[in-house]
Parts: C-alpha cells; sequence; structure tokens
C-alpha cells in the first residue's frame, strides 16, 4: 500500500459500512484525502478534532472519518458548531459545506459566522450545482448553464463565495480547486492553524448532474476545466480584462487578524465578574 | 427543612425561569430577541458569563437552537428561549434534538397569533404546535407554568427531564406568566438536579446509540475521547445512516417507548378540589388561575367546582383526565385558543361527561368571571 494511501487509511472509519455514497468520479474524494493529510500534517489528534458537516453530498463525507462527527441539518452546520466551539474552545472545529448548504440556505449563518469570527475552520467544496437531488441550480450556478431546474440556460448570476466571505470579515479566506490538491493541501493546513473564523473553498465538479447537463466531458476532462480556468492570485496583475474573463484566482486571497470571539468573550467573563444590574 | 432558611424574593415569570436554569446548572444560552422572552436572554447575557458560561445572540432562532444542540454535544447544559415567530423557526432543529437525542430546553413565551400577530398580548395558541410542529412521528415533552413558582421548578424539571432522557424539553409559557410578578421562594434546595448518564465502557466499546431497559443510551460528549457519528438521518446503534427497516423501527420505537415507559414521572398536574366535584374545570397557564378564583366562587354559592391543572400538556396527561371524566358530569375546558387542550379531553372522553370550551383569541387572558358565567349557565 502506498504511503499516502495507509495515511487516509488511518482516519477513515473501517467499521463503518462502505462503500461511500459519492459517483464515480466525483471530486469530493479528492478533497477528504486533502482534509485528512492537512488534518494529520497539523499534528491534530483524532479526539480534539470536530468535523461538522450540513446536507448534500458533502454533508454525508463526515461520517467516514474516526473524528468527533457531526452531520447537521441543511445550511446550519456553521451554528452547530459554533456552540461546540464556544463549550470546548481547545476542540478543533473544521466545518465542511457544500455551495447550496453554505450560500443558499445557510447563508445567513455563513455571513454571520464570517464576522462573528470564532475559531471556525470552514471549507465550502463548490461544484455549482445540487447534486444529490438531481442536478438543480445552485447559487454558485454560472450564467447560462444548464441544470435541471434551468433546462435552456441559467437566468442569475453567481456568487462568489470567497469574496462573499472577505467582505464579511473571514480572517482568513482562500480557494483552491481539486485539481490543484498539493495547493489544497498547503491552503487547509494554513487555515487550520490560522487564529480566527477560516474559509477555504474549494471548486469541485459534479459530472453526473452538472458534468452532463453541460456536456463538459469525463470528470478527468472536468479537471482539466478546473486547470485552465484557475490561476495563481499572485498573477492577477499581470493579466489583462481579456486573460481574466471567465477565470477565477486560487490561493491565499485574505490573511488578516481580527479579534477572536473567544478571547473577547473571556475578556468579558473578567469585566462583568462584580457586575449588578442596579 | 425550616422556613427560616428560605428568602422570598419578588420576581417576574422570565427572571424565574433564568433562576431555574441556572439552578440546574445550564451554562450555554444562544437566543435571538423576540417579545415577550427577551427578558431571559438579557438576564443571562449578564448571569453567565459570570459563573464562567456563555450567552451568545445569533443571527436567527434556527442557528440558536442549532448552537444549543453543538454546546450540548460538546457536554453544556444549554437552553435557548423565544416566542411564536422564533418557535416556528426552531422546529427544524427540535426534530434534530429528538432523533439525534440531544438534551436540551427550549422556552417558547407563547404571543397570540397567527404570524406576528399580538406581540405583547397573551395567547396559548402553541400547544399544538409544540406537540407537533416538527416533521415526522416523535415524542415530545411538553410542561406549563401558571405561577412564578411553577416558572423556576419547571424549568428545573426541563433540564432534569432533557437529560434524563436525552430529548429537547418545550417550555410553554403564556405571555401573562412570563410578565406576571410574584413572591416566591427560589433557594429550594430539595429539588434534585439530573445530570446526563456518561458511558462507563472504554471508547472502543462504547455503542453510541444502544439500546439499554430505559431506552436512553449513555451521552458521551464531543472530546472526551470517544468519538462518534451523530446525525439527523435514521442511523443504526453505531450512530450510523441506515435505512434498513429492521434497524429504523427499532430506533424510532425505542424514542417513544424512553418517554412512554416514565409517564408517571413526566406528567405533572395539581388537583384543586375534585373530590367530590360535580364540574370540574380543566386548565393549565395563567387561565388554570382564572379558574381557581372561579372554582371557589362557585363552591362559595354550593357548586361542587373542582380543577385539574395541567403543568405537562405532552404527553397528554390521560390518566388524570379519564378520572375526573369518570366523576364529573360537566367538564369545562378554557383555552386562550380554539380548542388545542378541550380537543384531547373530548378525544378521551368515553360520553360520561360533557365537555364545555371557553376559547379566548382576542389577546386578552380569561378572567375568573367568564370561567364563573360558563360554570353557572352549563351547571
Amino acid at each position: 500500500m502506498a504511503e499516502i494511501t495507509k495515511l487516509i487509511h488511518k482516519y477513515l472509519r473501517h467499521d463503518k459500512k462502505f462503500p461511500h455514497v459519492f459517483c464515480p468520479g466525483c471530486g469530493i474524494g479528492i478533497f477528504l484525502g486533502s482534509l485528512i493529510r492537512a488534518v494529520d500534517s497539523c499534528g491534530f489528534k483524532k479526539d480534539e478534532v470536530v468535523l461538522v458537516t450540513g446536507i448534500g453530498c458533502t454533508g454525508r463525507l463526515a461520517v467516514y472519518v474516526d473524528f468527533n462527527t457531526l452531520h447537521t441539518t441543511h445550511g446550519r452546520a456553521l451554528a452547530f458548531a459554533t456552540g461546540i466551539k464556544l463549550v470546548k474552545p481547545n476542540l478543533k472545529v473544521i466545518v465542511v459545506m457544500g455551495d447550496g448548504d453554505a450560500i443558499a440556505i445557510g447563508g445567513n449563518h455563513f455571513i454571520h459566522a464570517a464576522r462573528r469570527n470564532v475559531d471556525l475552520k470552514a471549507v465550502v467544496v463548490n461544484n455549482s450545482v445540487y447534486g444529490m437531488t438531481g442536478g438543480q441550480y445552485s447559487p454558485t450556478t454560472p450564467y447560462g448553464a444548464k441544470t435541471t431546474t434551468s433546462l435552456i440556460s441559467h437566468i442569475e448570476r453567481p456568487f462568489r463565495i470567497s469574496e462573499l466571505a472577505i467582505v464579511c470579515g473571514a480572517s482568513f479566506v482562500a480557494r483552491s480547486t481539486v485539481y490543484h490538491v498539493k495547493l489544497l493541501d498547503d491552503l487547509l493546513k494554513t487555515s487550520f492553524l490560522k487564529k480566527g473564523f477560516s474559509l477555504v473553498e474549494v471548486i469541485s465538479h459534479c459530472p453526473t448532474q452538472y458534468g452532463r447537463m453541460n456536456k463538459m466531458g469525463s470528470p478527468v476532462d472536468m479537471l482539466i476545466w478546473q486547470k485552465e480556468h484557475a490561476f495563481p492570485v499572485e498573477k492577477e496583475k499581470e493579466m489583462n480584462e481579456e486573460e481574466l474573463k471567465d477565470k477565477f484566482p486560487i490561493g491565499v486571497l485574505a490573511d488578516r487578524d481580527f479579534p477572536l470571539f473567544e478571547e473577547e468573550y473571556e475578556k468579558l467573563r473578567k469585566k462583568l465578574k462584580d457586575y449588578r444590574k442596579t | 427543612m425550616g422556613k427560616k432558611n428560605k428568602k422570598e424574593v419578588l420576581l417576574q415569570g422570565n427572571e424565574a425561569i433564568v433562576e431555574g436554569a441556572l439552578r440546574a446548572g445550564v451554562k450555554f444560552f444562544a437566543g435571538y430577541p423576540i417579545t415577550p422572552a427577551t427578558e431571559i436572554s438579557e438576564i443571562l447575557s449578564a448571569r453567565l458569563p459570570q459563573i464562567g458560561g456563555t450567552f451568545i445572540q445569533m443571527e436567527d432562532e434556527i442557528g440558536s437552537l442549532a448552537a444549543v444542540i453543538g454546546a450540548s454535544l460538546a457536554g453544556a447544559k444549554a437552553m435557548t428561549a423565544t416566542s411564536g415567530p422564533g418557535f416556528s423557526l426552531m422546529q427544524e432543529n427540535i426534530g434534530f434534538a429528538i432523533m439525534a437525542e440531544v438534551p436540551c430546553v427550549i422556552v417558547d413565551c407563547m404571543r397570540a397569533g397567527p404570524s406576528t400577530g399580538l406581540p405583547t398580548s397573551p395567547s396559548q395558541g402553541d400547544v399544538m404546535q409544540a406537540r407537533w410542529g416538527t416533521h415526522g412521528d416523535h415524542p415530545i415533552i411538553v410542561l406549563c407554568p401558571s405561577t412564578v413558582y411553577e416558572c423556576f421548578k419547571l424549568t428545573i424539571f426541563a433540564f432534569n427531564f432533557s437529560e434524563r432522557f436525552r430529548v429537547p424539553v418545550i417550555l410553554l409559557v403564556d405571555e401573562v406568566v412570563a410578565h406576571m410578578r410574584e413572591n416566591v421562594c427560589i433557594d429550594d434546595e430539595e429539588i434534585e438536579i439530573v445530570n446526563r448518564v456518561k458511558p462507563s465502557v472504554p471508547p472502543e466499546w462504547y455503542i453510541p446509540y444502544e439500546d439499554t431497559p430505559s431506552g436512553v443510551p449513555p451521552m458521551a460528549n464531543f472530546g472526551d475521547g470517544y468519538r462518534y457519528h451523530v446525525t439527523g438521518l435514521t442511523h443504526d446503534i453505531r450512530g450510523f445512516p441506515t435505512t434498513r427497516p429492521d434497524e429504523v423501527d427499532p430506533l424510532i420505537r425505542r424514542l417513544f417507548r424512553k418517554i412512554s415507559q416514565n409517564f408517571r414521572d413526566v406528567q405533572i398536574g395539581e388537583s384543586f378540589q375534585t373530590e367530590d366535584a360535580d364540574l370540574c374545570v380543566i386548565a393549565y397557564g395563567c387561565v388554570a388561575r382564572s379558574a381557581k378564583r372561579a372554582c371557589i366562587e362557585a363552591r362559595e354559592r354550593g357548586i361542587k367546582a373542582g380543577l385539574l391543572k395541567l403543568n405537562t400538556l405532552w404527553p397528554f396527561m390521560r390518566t388524570e383526565v379519564e378520572k375526573i371524566l369518570a366523576r364529573s358530569k360537566i367538564v369545562i375546558v378554557p383555552e386562550m385558543n380554539m380548542g388545542q387542550i378541550s380537543r384531547e379531553v373530548k378525544r378521551v372522553n368515553k360520553g360520561t361527561s360533557k365537555v364545555f370550551t371557553i376559547n379566548k383569541i382576542d389577546g386578552t387572558p380569561i378572567t375568573p368571571e367568564e370561567i364563573f358565567l360558563k360554570i353557572k349557565e352549563v351547571y
């Protein structure tokens, strides 16, 4: 067994009923491997990691890994995670969501979690579609794309998840694709070690629903699409409007320090110690 | 215990709920401002940090209950407080807490609805929502105080039941009781505090959703070394999702059984001169106060009237109500809704009594006079 496979096996739940639910060619498996490598390289113990997920294809990955795992209601993963983190601040709380999960039904929780700056490690696996329910358009479905609820052409503009997190005040925001898996490993590790609310957006692909509807070819073709449409954020300044068209930057998009909710709350506890309402 | 040890204080219903929660050991509160429940948030925002606990105001009521459930999974006794519109939003995660068996307490200070309704006026319109609001078939414990002291006591009971049975427990308070002030003694040391049972086996032996005689599996907290999976999907005894009928059926039956085999412990009520009553009033919340006054006045005029006060609304106190129906020819159920508990009373009535209702839905409380007039009318 290759070293890399051995490492992943160390973190899987072997008493769980495999096989998993993901389609052949899905990007979520690549991301899960990356997540495990990042946790391992951070040196986190299994007992101190809490993996919280929402609903949808991405939500299903929690059950396969040997951490404290919580598969919540649709869109609410960040709110559940907030409760866990505030009661046990020593735990490493990683929250994995899909695009519909985090930005549509969970949009309110997402923007406020980013603003509040509780030390949560959010990851949004963005495949531009509701995969589990059969391929309906999501808030990140591109204009003009075909889905089972936009049969001719999608008429809405997509959300840019990372940019949304930046303006909401997230401490750390980064984007990668599942094609750029080495970069993804590094970004996840950096975000896990960063203090404050962090977001890693993972551009992934859904060959079964989105790929088929939009004639994007095989999963490999979709990975090549990711390679061709992503560019390192450092090169953005050198690129002209024509080169930037339909492309998206990957890498660290924001890295800042804001007051941490938990630390501010600890100060509040001291200030309120002798407070009596008069 | 000598009376001299007990100190009486003037408290509001919502304040008494806070005192009860703190006495029960609450360490986490997440909520969203809403009238008439806001006092609970305001007081806990100052009191919880003082004892090392945490208060957080979330972006909405959905997130509030989600955070409460997360906090409880991490080991803290946790609660939220809201009113009708927020209670509607919480239904989704009430179902999650039932399915994943996470203890928590939800206070709903009822105001008149539907929708935004009458934000500062009383109602008892959420009785059925508390029972059936979340989707899917499920059991639920709902407690309802009618005095400020009961706000204190039933909040402790709510936490005790939630910890003992690993269920969300709903405290249904009407606006009158929530905002009423009474002299109460809250240093009641005699009320026992119950904490969730933790696993006594090493992590490798731990089966998180194992069936037990009580129907309640021991609960490990996140971070205590017992790594397990929590989900709102139907799951097997290991907590892993399943669709196998032979695993789904025992799970759902156990969720019911853990409460149904303890009906006697969770059903709390109070009888007032019902032993010889020809006519009995069945009431709850602030209406029970008016009903008691009306029964006293009726007795003064020679009508043998009694009162059964329900402190537990769900599971419905069928046995106690059946006793009343067997004894009294006339039963009156006054409610500040169009007949939510009276429907249950009529359901269990085997034709031995005539059941009358008083239904008030104009945002004002039912007065003793209104109940007394009804007693005179139907007696």
